[in-house]
């Protein structure tokens, strides 16, 4: 069977796994969906109102039978309505996934244009002064907490230049690009900062193996410039680490950027997830969290198809 | 008249400081265009620092020319100072004027890009050549280098193609521009025996058609006879010996020359072979090991969208006994199953079908302690944070012994008898040489009391000198311990003084087994032939050897599919062939 065939076949499988762990760990949490949705009030309802609420939602019966009604749910497009939002999950995924997605996006683009040439620099400056400056400067990337990059540059903005960044409600793409632009902006910088360190060190690591290889002499023998000796023989062969990274790094942030999302006042899938969580909306939650995985799933396919276009050594599903 | 290169008085350094630590001190030579300079020498000697220097390579190595000059008359007659000229000069030089060939063709060439676009480069860079030009003129390069079928395999990327097509493809890029100088650095060290007389006769038929002058870089004596004007031997970074070629092989002046030439085994075609062993003679009836029809195929898995296209048949009907006492070598290059051969016995890699059995008629398998093996890499085949007592314990363990005053009274014999001292036990790996580390290889594998001890490429990582005394110990300890070698190499040479039977592998088949001197001296198959031509030999001067583009056959075959059953002729007392169509 060919590899792609065996790769989307695992995926229901994968899915089954995470819907089982997703749909067990929200109910051993303490507390309940009704008392979260009323609050205090919820103290003032008698034994009989709860069980008919409880009957209402469902969440009466055993859950075995919960689990399973809402698996046929899920198999037909439906990851049940969000007690919160009065509407389908999805439908509600659906309207943020956009903005994450382009979120992710934008940063990624961030984070390989800055990252790539400032590692693909450091490596030719191996051990010089601008290389020590470009690692540091990575290292901060790495450990600096991303929202005090966001409310740095925030403040940095407003204070040293006057301008203020686009706030107020979000504006999809399509409806005003260059509104929308403006308010992505500093959210994507803010999280491709650190995912642009990230790029830069394993980027760095990854070109100062393959400069020392083999065939980067022999191009040099054949009086193949610097800079193509660099942009077409070494970088093409050290890119795979990168994919990697930039794979998993883009698969995390489809799962929504909490903080970020926050500071910006982005309605994103992060902020999303939190709400759910924290007023115990379990259809929301398990579509997210289902979402959330099958997106991961997807980003790792297309990470391991790169791979294939990269490097014509690596043929996918062989095994040794 | 001013010669194509000069250089004199070449002093080449490295790191921080070069001048502490020179590794080129001092080397002078001329080179004529249409002449062949082999520069000879030990790992360590020098010779590639030397060569990496004439087109400035060495300073991305971290190298730095710190005394006298190098010249280089360039095509319109101008005379180029190489030590002094910047990077876009260089630039120019490289490829256009002086081309080079490396060691390692399976890692010299960029495994993303095809080969087509990796000999085009060259042709878009010095000739200014674009898009179908470029293409015409790279399938003219592959085709001048005998490659067959050169615009289809443009295409290709490094991985599809063998060594020895790899390293054609390096000479058709590093001939693309028709440089007057090729710098070629042990270009067929990496390759199999077969191949490398194919390299070396595409290189010498190449530089008598375009008359360029040549560097060759090599520590194999023997290869150098065949293709060289003049040799300069190099040691330490010096130049210890120059000359034409018939000088310094048959009257050597400088000792370290004479020792390189003594020390190194010649092959001499079955007369070297040993003769202390006779079947007729030997007391015992049943063979140490006999192996049945031994079959092992790997299974080609299918790519994301189509299906298996069949097997690898790696090892196909082989069957051969070996009697205590012997030494059976199994040759043949890489790819032909001699390795997949020995793993198979040891339970490395399960066999498709056959069997093995030891001398009491049990079946072998992989935990049988009555074999053991000895790997080609001493310094990969001991764990480093392991002591040696510990190391030679581990076999005792893994065969469910304890370690008790007995298996240490056996381990300080062992050490003692494969000539170490005893304090070893107390040591680690890295405190011993390459070649102790392959006597310690040795101890262990006998500190079970194995009948058949397998040997793959034993000695083929070590330096010839030490070569010589490791073989001199596996001979002693055979008569000591009655043990039965297999033993596995590529080194005619090696073979002819090890082995008492050889069998020829080719393409996962024995073409050709018997006694060592009636084979060696007299083979019957093509391919047993073709091998033992290739034997480089100080003997065969400015040989012209014979270009065969011969591949060698694929080794995938549909699925169940069934060779035909093979045909011997018999044409000794102990020597037969397969018959061939």
């Amino acid at each position: 069977m060919s590899y792609l065939a065996r790769r989307l076949l695992t995926f229901p499988l994968v899915m089954l796994g995470v819907s089982i762990l997703v749909f067990v760990a929200i109910r051993l949490v303490p507390g309940d969906a009704i008392t979260a949705m009323l609050g205090t009030e919820a103290g003032l309802l008698t034994p009989a109102q709860r069980a008919a609420l409880s009957a209402y939602f469902g969440i009466d019966k055993p859950i075995l039978v919960q689990y399973w009604s809402w698996l046929l749910g899920v198999l037909q497009g439906d990851l049940g309505i969000s007690v919160i939002h009065g509407k389908p999950a999805l439908t509600i995924i659906l309207e943020r996934f956009p903005l994450t997605l382009q979120l992710a996006l934008m940063s990624m683009c961030v984070a390989l244009l800055v990252g790539l040439p400032a590692g693909v620099f450091a490596a030719t400056r191996n051990e010089k002064i601008s290389d020590l400056a470009v690692r540091i400067f990575a290292m901060i990337g790495q450990s600096t907490p991303n929202f005090v990059v966001g409310l740095l540059i925030i403040y940095a903005l407003s204070a040293g230049f006057g301008i203020l960044p686009t706030m107020g409600e979000f504006t999809p793409f399509l409806t005003d690009p260059l509104r929308n632009l403006g308010q992505m902006i500093l959210p994507a910088i803010t999280l491709g900062f650190a995912f642009a360190a990230s790029v830069t060190r394993i980027s760095r690591s990854a070109m100062l193996d393959v400069l020392s290889d083999d065939y980067v002499r022999t191009a040099r023998s054949k009086g193949v410039p610097k800079r193509s000796v660099i942009w077409r023989h070494a970088l093409p062969n050290a890119l795979i680490p990168v994919v990697t990274l930039s794979g998993v790094e883009f698969g995390y942030l489809l799962g929504g950027a909490v903080l970020v999302e926050q500071i910006y006042a982005l309605p994103g899938l992060g902020r999303l997830v939190l709400e759910a969580i924290l007023q115990r909306d379990y259809a929301l939650v398990q579509g997210c969290v289902l979402f959330i995985a099958f997106n991961f799933m997807v980003v790792n396919l297309l990470v391991d198809l790169a791979y294939v276009t990269l490097d014509p050594r690596i043929r996918l599903g062989e095994s040794n | 008249m001013t010669p194509l290169l000069s250089v004199s008085g070449l002093r080449v350094g490295f790191g921080r400081d070069p001048k502490q630590n020179e590794i080129v001190k001092g080397v002078s030579f001329d080179l004529d265009a249409g002449e062949t300079l082999a520069i000879v020498g030990e790992s360590g000697s020098g010779k590639s620092v030397t060569a990496l220097s004439i087109n400035r390579l060495v300073d991305f190595g971290g190298g730095r020319i710190i005394g006298g000059s190098i010249t280089l008359k360039r095509a319109d007659g101008s005379i180029l100072d190489i030590t002094g000229a910047q990077e876009p000069v260089l630039e120019k030089i490289r490829g256009s004027e002086i081309g080079m060939i490396f060691q390692e063709p399976m890692t010299s060439l960029n495994p993303v890009l095809t080969i087509g676009r990796q000999i085009e480069e060259s042709f878009r860079l010095h000739r200014g050549l674009t898009g179908r030009q470029a293409t015409a003129a790279a399938k003219d390069a592959l085709d001048r280098v005998r490659i067959p079928d050169a615009a289809r395999r443009l295409k290709y990327t490094p991985n599809q193609l063998s060594g020895g097509m790899l390293q054609r493809v390096m000479i058709a890029m590093a001939l693309a521009c028709n440089p007057r100088l090729l710098i070629a650095d042990e270009p067929t060290t990496a390759l199999d025996v077969t191949v490398q007389a194919q390299i070396m006769a595409l290189l010498g038929e190449l530089k008598r058609e375009t008359d360029m002058g040549m560097i060759f870089i090599t520590h194999d004596i023997g290869l150098v006879a065949g293709i060289a004007d003049k040799v300069m031997v190099m040691q330490a970074g010096e130049a210890v010996e120059q000359g034409p070629l018939g000088d310094v092989l048959d009257q050597p002046k400088h000792p370290y020359t004479q020792h390189l030439l003594s020390a190194v085994p010649h092959f001499e075609s079955g007369r070297a072979a040993r003769s202390d062993f006779s079947r007729e003679k030997s007391e015992a009836i049943v063979p140490a090991l006999k192996v049945d029809g031994l079959t092992v195929r790997f299974k080609v898995a299918g790519s994301i969208l189509s299906r298996s296209p069949g097997s690898v048949h790696a090892v196909e009907n082989v069957g051969f006994d070996l009697m205590p006492g012997e030494t059976l070598a199994i040759v043949g290059e890489s790819g032909s199953g001699k390795s997949t051969t020995a793993r198979a016995i040891l339970g490395l890699v399960k066999p498709t079908r056959g069997s093995f059995s030891a001398n009491n008629g049990r079946i072998v398998d992989g935990s049988d302690p009555s074999v053991q093996m000895v790997f080609q890499n001493p310094y990969a085949s001991l764990n480093p944070r392991l002591r040696i007592d510990s190391i030679l314990a581990e076999p005792v363990i893994a065969a469910g012994g304890r370690i008790d005053a007995e298996t240490r009274a056996k381990m300080v014999a062992l050490l003692k008898r494969v000539g170490l001292p005893e304090n070893s036990l107390l040591r680690y790996p890295h405190e011993f040489s390459g070649g102790q580390r392959q006597r310690l290889c040795i101890a262990r594998a006998l500190m079970l009391n194995p009948s058949i001890v397998v040997l793959d490429e034993a000695v083929s990582a070590l330096d010839v000198s030490v070569q010589a005394k490791v073989l001199e110990l596996l001979v002693d300890l055979q008569h000591e311990y009655g043990l039965a070698y297999l033993f596995v190499s590529h080194d005619m040479a090696v073979v002819e003084r090890i082995a008492h039977r050889i069998a020829v592998l080719y393409a996962g088949q024995i073409v050709e087994i018997g006694n060592a001197a009636s084979l060696l001296s007299n083979p019957q198959h093509s391919y047993t032939k073709r091998l033992i031509s290739a034997v480089p030999s100080i003997e065969r001067r400015n040989q012209h050897f014979e270009l065969d583009t011969r591949q060698v056959p694929s080794l995938v075959r549909p699925p169940g599919f069934e060779p035909p059953p093979a045909e011997w002729q018999t044409c000794g007392p102990d020597h037969r062939a397969r018959a061939e169509a």
